[in-house]
């Protein structure tokens, strides 16, 4: 775990696969310790490479193994992309390069692209028989190295090597050598424990601009110094604050290095994060609907979250403004939190109050990478893949209305600290995560989530801000995922039965996963168990679980999130895992207070699913819809608030809990009413 | 004995170079050729097994989905597309032409066009069982 006092540093995970390739060095330029990896030794670069292969058709599987294996690569071949995925989770390090096929019947493509852009943040690249250019474009747009057109010739693939090159050198940029700069690389150590040292590498290799900037970072703490800098909540707050300050077109990394006046910051840093932040913009514009919450997020949902916002000290209430949310009944998410607060020490604690404390905790380092992938990806796609839209989706209902009224609002910054937080904590949760798992596999997942969990929250926080968040977004990447989870957890956890409904929101997280995984994943508290029928639901609560452990959110959703990891990995047996992750970190940057409003509305669709649970990722977009509108139908609120609690985190749903919970009652109780979908979503769910 | 393994040799050749000339293999299959090697003495041979079972496979879905009424067009596009990259990754190349055409008929939900196409695919994938290794 990276909680550093706002800066974690991811350490390995974001490092160019460090420990294994040999040509690691040879491609950053000396740095990394030489990776044992299977080459070993630089010379022998590109040989070696490892490469893992995904694709559902066994010819093509065969060929293609047979071509790289000529080319003196490692293969390694699976032929689904959940199966690539755990092979990815397992073994963080174990992969070089990762060609997939476009075409698969378990997973979509660019969807594996995406969890692998966010979770190992890896080159990628696509091969399919199609050579249309949407289809290009698309692969182009989701973040994936290169796109082959099938059938592959072996000359293609001897210089896939390139890939992977070119993301390391990109990634030792993403460093900020706080400290000195040093010759080396500063990918050697996965830990950056010698941040003088790694920053001076990386200062002299990365031709700063900044000369004073990296001066300070060398006096700064020492967690500045670490390669890799973190963007906790409030550092993205003070991002967005300084980009709305000069306006997005006008703010310059310069100026807002300046405005931020923060030590140990480097123009390099903030140029990267504007790079992903004005991306998320992007998509977030260019995914928004009309109507409010992304529809393709989620699946239309958007009235129902405006309410929400309310909930949440600042999100809720700036999603209620929005109005996106209404269809949310925030009062499930009230009540959720209430539920959740009432049980943990914090019972009253606003939400945006145990999202502001986390923000140390978020350490935005890997996001970033990530988060350009992410964010291009979900810009464009956020119509074309329902699945993008619910990291996008999320923010990009809430812009409009959201942001607004989040700009305004403190809570606005909190959120993006709620969103760095999560990412944080994601980060340094997925380790955690997975010690509460009873399932190993859940370790993986719950990693996964971290992952998947910041990106999403990262586009929503910018939704927020309405323009400043991108980068917020990709910090937020990593523990929002986690976050998310424990949210989910916490808030299901209370709300017993209706965990299982209102986890619908946090499926569109990681819900979607749950649904397909095993009905029982849900393991922590014993409301989560109920969840696990959902199958969505569940697989959000991981993300929560995650995010608790880490301690980051007050309310005492630990124990939640805990378990709803443990949930969420027994779910994923689905599709969807990956998507789930997804799902909960769009949900966690709103948790702040947009959060409700569209992850609300995402999650539910994916949980809520009756029966596509399965795939969830992929069907997230008809869950979404499906959810949306059924909780909109059913009671309204009761849904809505059932969902809200995951997407949103702790906060958030502590937030809305008490909204509804107070404004709603439904019938018995919080359990029932927040989670009103709960009866609702049992239905529909397929278990 | 050697004369008739001579031939045998030629007869391939023959044959081979008849699937070229006709349109059935094309420039990615002598990829697949020079793939193997030493270490992989059957690799054409078990490539091309692959592809037979995964076509058999490819084909009955095909069935199954062209049985119903009205066609899903988007199913059989998705079909029609996986067996397209198979079949030009062993370099079937009249396959994948009839795929493409499949496609097209697809896109335009013309189902007669759809249901044509089938024969004309299925006899395009045969000769390619007859290319004796």
């Amino acid at each position: 775990m990276n909680l550093g006092g706002g800066q974690v540093v991811n350490k390995q995970s974001v490092m160019p696969s460090s420990s294994g390739a040999s040509w690691k060095s040879t491609a950053a330029g000396g740095s990394g310790g030489g990776g044992g990896g299977d080459g070993g030794v630089p010379d022998q670069f590109p040989a070696g490479l490892r490469v893992l292969v995904v694709d559902d058709d066994p010819t093509c599987l065969m060929i293609l193994e047979k071509m790289l294996r000529n080319c003196n690569y490692e293969v390694t071949k699976c032929n689904r992309a959940e199966v690539a995925l755990s092979f990815l989770r397992e073994n963080k390090n174990g992969f070089d390069v990762v060609i997939s096929d476009v075409h698969m019947p378990d997973m979509d493509g660019f969807k594996l692209l995406e969890h692998i852009g966010i979770e190992m943040d890896l080159p990628v690249i696509m091969m399919s028989a199609d050579d249309s250019k949407s289809v290009v474009m698309k692969g182009v747009t989701h973040g994936a190295c290169d796109y082959l057109i099938k059938p592959v010739r072996i000359e293609a693939l001897r210089n896939i090597w390139q890939h992977v090159v070119r993301k390391r050198k990109h990634e030792w940029k993403d460093f900020e050598p706080s400290a000195s700069a040093d010759e080396q690389k500063p990918p050697e150590e996965p830990d950056y424990s010698s941040s003088a040292n790694e920053g001076h590498n990386w200062k002299n290799t990365k031709r700063r601009k900044d000369e004073d900037d990296e001066g300070e970072d060398r006096d700064d703490s020492s967690s500045l110094k670490k390669p890799r800098v973190v963007w906790s909540v409030e550092l993205h707050q003070q991002f967005v604050a300084a980009v709305n300050q000069l306006g997005i077109d006008k703010a310059v990394p310069k100026k807002i290095l300046e405005l931020m006046n923060v030590p140990g910051l480097t123009r390099e840093n903030v140029a990267s994060h504007l790079q992903k932040y004005r991306l998320y913009l992007r998509r977030l514009s260019g995914s928004q609907h009309p109507g409010g919450m992304n529809a393709s997020f989620m699946g239309g949902p958007d009235a129902g979250y405006g309410s929400i916002s309310s909930l949440n000290g600042l999100d809720l209430q700036a999603l209620a403004a929005s109005g996106q949310l209404g269809q949310l009944p925030p009062q499930s998410l009230a009540t959720l939190q209430a539920a959740a607060l009432g049980r943990s020490t914090n019972s009253k604690s606003p939400i945006s109050a145990p999202v502001i404390d986390q923000r140390n905790i978020f350490s935005f380092e890997n996001p970033k990478s990530r988060y350009t992938e992410v964010q291009s990806q979900h810009l464009t796609n956020s119509s074309s893949s329902k699945q993008m839209n619910l990291l996008p989706g999320i923010p990009t209902n809430m812009e409009p209305k959201q942001f607004v009224s989040l700009q305004h609002q403190s809570g606005q910054h909190s959120f993006g600290s709620i969103n760095n937080q999560v990412l944080i904590q994601m980060g340094g949760q997925s380790q955690s995560q997975s010690h509460s798992h009873s399932h190993s596999h859940s370790q993986g997942q719950s990693n996964t989530n971290p992952h998947h969990g910041l990106r999403p929250p990262v586009l929503s926080s910018e939704m927020l801000t309405r323009g400043g968040v991108v980068d917020m977004a990709t910090t937020v990447y990593n523990p929002v995922v986690s976050q998310a989870s424990s949210l989910v957890d916490f808030s299901m956890n209370h709300k017993n039965d209706s965990s299982g409904s209102s986890y619908p929101l946090g499926g569109s997280l990681g819900i979607p996963n749950l649904a397909s995984a095993t009905p029982t994943p849900l393991q922590g508290d014993g409301n989560l168990d109920t969840k696990v029928p959902r199958r969505g639901i569940v697989s959000s609560y991981d993300i929560f679980n995650d995010i608790n452990p880490s301690g980051i959110r007050e309310w005492g959703l630990q124990d939640v999130g805990m378990t709803f990891d443990s949930a969420q990995h027994t779910m994923q047996g689905g599709s969807g895992p990956v998507l789930l992750q997804h799902n909960r970190s769009s949900e966690r940057e709103m948790g702040g207070q947009n959060r409700n409003s569209t992850s609300g509305k995402a999650i539910f669709s994916p949980g809520v699913e009756t029966g596509s649970h399965r795939n969830v990722g992929q069907q997230r977009n008809s869950y979404v819809a499906e959810n949306s509108l059924r909780v909109k139908a059913e009671d309204g609120s009761s849904h809505n608030n059932t969902l809200y609690p995951e997407q949103y985190g702790d906060d958030l749903l502590a937030a809305i809990l008490k909204q509804h919970h107070q404004q709603q009652q439904q019938g018995v109780g919080q359990s029932e009413t927040e989670f009103g979908f709960d009866g609702y979503a049992m239905d529909n769910l397929p278990a | 004995m050697e004369r008739n393994q001579m031939q045998m040799h030629r007869q391939i050749a023959t044959i081979r170079k008849s699937l070229f000339d006709q349109g059935y293999l094309d420039e990615q299959f002598v990829q697949l050729e020079e793939l193997q090697d030493n270490s992989n003495p059957n690799f054409v041979e078990e490539v091309v097994t692959l592809f037979y079972r995964d076509s058999a496979r490819f084909l009955y879905n095909l069935d199954q989905a062209l049985e119903k009424r009205p066609l899903d067009f988007s199913r059989l596009d998705s079909l029609m597309h996986q067996f397209k990259g198979s079949s030009s990754s062993i370099g079937a190349k009249k396959v994948k032409i009839e795929c493409t055409h499949f496609r097209d008929y697809c896109n335009a939900r013309n189902t007669e066009g759809c249901q044509d196409k089938l024969g004309p695919s299925r006899r395009h994938a045969g000769p390619d069982k007859s290319f004796g290794f």
